[in-house]
């Protein structure tokens, strides 16, 4: 399964179309969200754990099996705290002072 | 037949990774925007957990067990200026899992290993080595546990030329006979020192912009893995990443007029102080007279910076600009994009402080209103307010685009004492004919004004 099945020119056509479909779509992002728009990229690009599943799953020694399940481990650290302090600063904006006491 | 569900379960995944971005452009939908990435994520784990039979469910039980413990306490508990801090660190450990993933994965394929996966490996280990230990000096510093001055001493680019040929050097031993197995301890330590070395070298002010850097290194290593295991919703997810930090890098770098290349070897800050050294008289003003301006202004702008987060003034600062407000003043808060410790930081403060952000406007719309404005309050900023960016050519701010309050009617500082400020440079705002200095910690200051205004 670690044989390469795709062609490489694929892969570069997907990683390029990538680029420019996230050029596009960060560039429009309003600066008051560049904050949570971090903590969700890098909640994302840790899908990395699932590189790392997949590399524990048939591991050919025990090194290779323990490094994967530490990157399991940080990669997954990341994908929690990420996605919940973004959903946490997103609460934060408010367009008025509308249920506060005054 | 699984093998071909689970693809198009990837394709879900990455369909829904662009649409969180999408939606993330705007705070009406930005919502809707992380729920997306959370969907997508998990779609990717639980594909990936079905359709490759990890044997050993037990060790990945104890390490999303030990994610959930750090990740969790760490979204909820963690204070709103400490997220530049919980940003580093996130980089730190992206870029680690991914640099291991990646290290494991040579392992395994040797002595099997072809050129391109060769060279794809090597490349992604360095970027996910350095990133590693370069955002761990960047979370050290952010959290103060080493100082956050520039780390600057004779001979460093020709140290960090050593370094980086040693890292070329292994680089080139393994891709040419990918067995030279006893090359790669060797690569790895040599870009971990990189990593390290590089950001030691960086300070405080140029936080956002290297963080920003990290973050584009840490989404291209990602998508370099995904490339090495074949895997496309990584190179996706990862150039997202990538191209999320690369922008946000570039607007970081053009708020101070720097290349890339400047801050990440300039030691900016660290240079003996050049620009012309602003002389005169600062004019200081009582919490009385700060209350009668205020009281009679029309208009009022905040300009707050790193050193309001010091000195946790964000939620007495709504209160004043509330009341402010009810006695008949536009408030508004000017936000420079490289106030505070990362991209957007100031921004999540004075939301948190319930400041709606229809008031937090950006440094280029903020600056046609400056001369229409009764009062300029500033609040722990300074480099991104000196004039000297605009007047002086000999300084080192010179063309970094400003917020132009000394345009303004009345300029407000407060200020602890009369130090520079944070990149060390003089700032001739302060000897401005229309600036008062109010000193005294910014919080406090803003406490007494707010008593003002109740017994007025």
């Amino acid at each position: 399964m670690h044989d390469n099945v795709v062609p490489v020119s694929i892969n570069l056509l997907i990683f390029l179309l990538s680029a420019f479909l996230g050029l596009g779509l960060i560039k429009k992002v309003s600066k008051l969200l560049h904050t949570p728009l971090m903590s969700l990229t890098n909640a994302i690009s840790s899908v990395s754990v699932v590189a790392a599943l997949i590399v524990m799953a048939e591991p050919k020694n025990i090194l290779i099996l323990t490094l994967a399940t530490i990157a399991v481990a940080l990669a997954a650290t990341n994908v929690i705290s990420g996605f919940m302090i973004t959903e946490r600063i997103l609460r934060m904006f408010k367009k008025d002072n509308g249920g506060k006491i005054k | 037949m699984i093998e071909s569900v689970v693809g198009y379960l990837y394709v879900a995944s990455a369909i829904l990774f662009v649409l969180a971005l999408k939606w993330m452009s705007e705070v009406k939908t930005a919502r809707r925007g992380n729920w997306a990435g959370s969907l997508g994520m998990l779609i990717a784990i639980a594909a990936t957990m079905i359709a490759f039979k990890v044997q050993r469910t037990d060790l990945v039980i104890i390490a999303i067990a030990v994610g959930s413990l750090i990740g969790v306490p760490l979204a909820l508990k963690l204070p709103m200026t400490a997220v530049p801090q919980r940003t580093a660190m996130s980089h730190a450990f992206g870029a680690l899992a991914v640099a291991l993933v990646g290290t494991a994965e040579y392992y395994h394929r040797i002595p099997q290993i072809s050129n391109f996966a060769m060279i794809v490996l090597t490349a992604e280990m360095i970027l996910g080595f350095l990133t590693f230990t370069g955002s761990t000096v960047a979370f050290l510093k952010l959290q103060e546990i080493i100082p956050g001055k520039p780390f600057i001493y004779r001979g460093r680019n020709f140290v960090i030329g050593t370094v980086v040929a040693v890292i070329a050097v292994m680089a080139a031993g393994l891709i040419i006979n990918p067995n030279n197995h006893f090359f790669l301890p060797v690569l790895i330590a040599a870009a971990l020192v990189f990593g390290l070395l590089l950001v030691m070298g960086i300070g405080g002010a140029d936080m956002p912009t290297v963080i920003a850097i990290l973050n584009a290194y840490a989404g291209l290593s990602a998508a370099a893995l995904g490339f090495v295991l074949d895997n496309q919703l990584l190179i996706v997810a990862g150039t997202l990443d990538g191209a999320s930090g690369f922008i946000l890098a570039i607007l970081m770098c053009k708020a101070m007029n720097r290349s890339f290349v400047n801050v990440l070897f300039g030691g900016f800050g660290a240079t003996a102080s050049q620009g012309v050294i602003a002389t005169g008289d600062v004019k200081p003003i009582n919490i009385e007279d700060v209350y009668l301006m205020l009281e009679a202004a029309s208009s009022v702008t905040f300009v707050p910076g790193y050193g309001m987060a010091v000195s946790q003034a964000q939620q007495v600062l709504r209160e004043l600009g509330e009341l402010l407000e009810k006695n008949g003043a536009e408030v508004l808060y000017g936000i420079h994009p490289v106030a505070g410790r990362m991209p957007g930081h100031m921004n999540v403060l004075l939301a948190e402080a319930n400041v709606p952000y229809d008031q937090l406007i950006e440094a280029e719309l903020i600056n046609p209103k400056m001369p229409t404005t009764d009062v300029c309050v500033v609040i722990g900023a300074n480099d991104v307010v000196n004039p000297a960016a605009k007047e002086d050519k000999t300084s080192p701010l010179w063309g970094m685009p400003i917020i132009e309050v000394d345009k303004s009617r009345t300029v407000i500082v407060l200020k602890r004492s009369m130090n520079p400020g944070f990149a060390g440079i003089e700032n001739p705002l302060f000897f401005k004919d229309n600036t008062r200095m109010l000193f005294g910690d910014a919080k406090a200051s803003i406490q007494a004004l707010i008593s003002e205004f109740r017994s007025g």
